[in-house]
């Protein structure tokens, strides 16, 4: 008797601290969000919650705010043109290393991998000495290749992991009867190796689209980009504008996901 | 076998010049510039390296960042833990849900997510109004602008870094495992500690990598929660780069800063294989 009561008690305290933590965890993940989407529906010209009244007044005050829709334009072209870039880099740099077990192969492996791990901080402060010591003024081009550093070793990544996971029987068998290598890749490599490429090509365009240690250097008055704008705002005047740009981007980055889901399994790519 | 993978890496060519022209480079430019010893480039020295290491000051901003990353890590693990034991443990449905609480936020903007903690732990906050009306303050306590108001802020926006590993480890490991422990009579706390906890230490290793070398590094979280007047590394490497234009300075400190973090990640991962070889030992 004694025995069955000291195990409902381990039972229970260990379900209250488990249940306890994990619901602490998912409200600490979900209340940001909810939060910044309820603010930026205030009526009022301070940042309150819970809101003063609800309107869409800041959502309008966007359609007036002309820095912050250039600066939005930015990170859209720039996240394009790196997303696209990486994505070719990416899957090239893939179908290199995956299958082959050769030293080259393992050293380019760490060099793909290494922007995401050193500090991007460091890497865009060097990546600005270089250019400038290099004679190249900061535009398009050089933001664009710094986001691209730091993007397509996402596309490598999941393209690797699509490539583990392809049988190399069908390429035999592709081969065995006649075809080509291009046409092998065209047809059998390629479509079953395409929804890992569009996670990652997913994720490198939600990366480059935040991108701030890297923009902090690479991006001037020309080509300033939106994360840093509107860390600009909350830094020196703490705008409700912010919260509804903020509020934009949320509802944006919902979209993206449930495409990015629905086309290429993202949550699935992420674990 | 040979014969299909022969010279397949050669495609990997074009990508190896484009990070060598632009990662490496770079870098070593970085490496580089760190050994002259004043702005204008003139003369080679470790000075920078002194200036930054010999200084009270600078060193303490180093070792206040690498700490202000432990902190951060630890309150992410214990939050992270539990959510993705029981994610692991759900009917799908649910399952899916949650994952999709734990992803979205990892996705949308590090500046948005920053930005409502603002909301959230000002004077006039959430939780300042929340803990005066539940009676367990007089007044608002400041939790902006702080180091503990930072930690809990880093910890929260990097939350999905430590989940999803953990869920990947935690949905490797057998569930009969844990049936056979409560069949030998093991309690919860029991089969915890000695089953689940020691088999799911590559993915705490992980998640703590992926976290830490995060946190330390969030120049955004860092600068925008915890003000002007609370520098962490990459705030100071920032200002010295751009605002006192002192460039040798900024790379010395960058390239500090990189090997000390990378150290940090080391013995993390040491910690997660050194556990692990006992445990299957």
């Amino acid at each position: 008797m004694a025995e069955r009561r000291r195990l409902d008690l381990d039972e229970l305290s260990f379900r209250v601290v488990v249940g306890a933590l994990s619901t602490a965890a998912v409200v600490v993940l979900v209340a940001p969000t909810v939060i910044v989407l309820l603010t930026s529906l205030t009526a009022s010209a301070s940042l309150r919650f819970p809101p003063d009244g609800l309107s869409f007044r800041w959502y309008r005050a966007l359609a007036g705010a002309g820095q912050l829709q250039r600066a939005a334009g930015n990170s859209l072209y720039v996240a394009v043109v790196a997303t696209a870039a990486s994505a070719v880099l990416g899957t090239l740099g893939a179908l290199g290393i995956a299958r082959s077990r050769s030293r080259w192969a393992r050293a380019l492996d760490a060099l793909f991998m290494s922007p995401l791990l050193l500090p991007a901080l460091a890497f865009g402060f060097a990546a600005l000495m270089a250019f400038s010591l290099a004679g190249l003024r900061l535009s398009w081009l050089t933001l664009a290749i710094g986001h691209i550093v730091v993007c397509a070793p996402i596309v490598v990544r999941t393209a690797v992991a699509a490539l583990a996971q392809l049988d190399p029987a069908l390429l035999e068998s592709s081969a065995s009867l006649g075809a080509g290598r291009l046409y092998t890749f065209r047809r059998v490599t390629l479509p079953l190796i395409s929804r890992g490429i569009a996670a990652g090509a997913f994720l490198a365009f939600m990366a480059s689209f935040d991108n701030v240690p890297v923009s902090l250097f690479l991006s001037d008055a020309r080509t300033e980009v939106l994360p840093i704008h509107l860390w600009q705002i909350i830094e020196t005047n703490l705008d409700v504008r912010a919260a509804a740009a903020s509020g934009v981007l949320i509802v944006f980055t919902l979209l993206v996901m449930l495409l990015a889901e629905r086309l290429a399994g993202l949550s699935r790519q992420l674990r | 076998m040979p014969a299909r993978s022969d010279g397949e890496w050669r495609l990997a060519l074009p990508v190896a010049a484009f990070f060598a022209l632009f990662f490496v480079a770079p870098l070593g430019v970085l490496f580089v510039v760190s050994l002259f010893a004043e702005p204008t480039m003139q003369t080679l020295a470790l000075r920078q390296y002194t200036r930054f290491l010999g200084d009270r000051l600078h060193l303490g901003i180093l070792v206040d960042t690498l700490v202000l990353g432990v902190k951060a890590t630890l309150v992410c693990l214990l939050l992270g833990y539990p959510l993705a034991w029981v994610i692991a443990r759900a009917r799908p449905r649910v399952q899916s849900l949650l994952v999709f609480v734990v992803i979205l936020p990892l996705l949308t903007s590090v500046v948005v997510r920053t930005f409502a903690w603002i909301v959230i732990l000002g004077r006039q906050g959430i939780l300042n109004k929340t803990l005066l009306a539940v009676g367990l303050i007089d007044e608002p306590v400041r939790l902006l602008f702080t180091e503990p108001g930072v930690v809990m802020v880093l910890a929260q926006v990097q939350l999905p870094l430590m989940i999803l590993p953990l869920l990947t480890t935690f949905q490797r490991i057998d569930p009969h495992l844990a049936d056979a422990s409560a069949a030998l009579g093991a309690g919860q706390w029991r089969t915890f500690a000695r089953v689940i906890a020691p088999l799911s230490l590559p993915g705490v290793a992980a998640g703590c990598v992926l976290v830490y070398a995060a946190c330390v590094t969030a120049f955004v979280t860092q600068t925008l929660i915890g003000g002007a007047r609370l520098v962490w590394v990459p705030l100071f490497m920032y200002q010295q780069a751009t605002g006192a234009n002192d460039w040798p300075f900024a790379a010395a400190i960058s390239i500090v800063f990189m090997f000390a973090v990378l150290f940090v990640v080391v013995l993390i991962n040491a910690a997660g294989r050194g556990r692990r070889a006992l445990v299957h030992g």
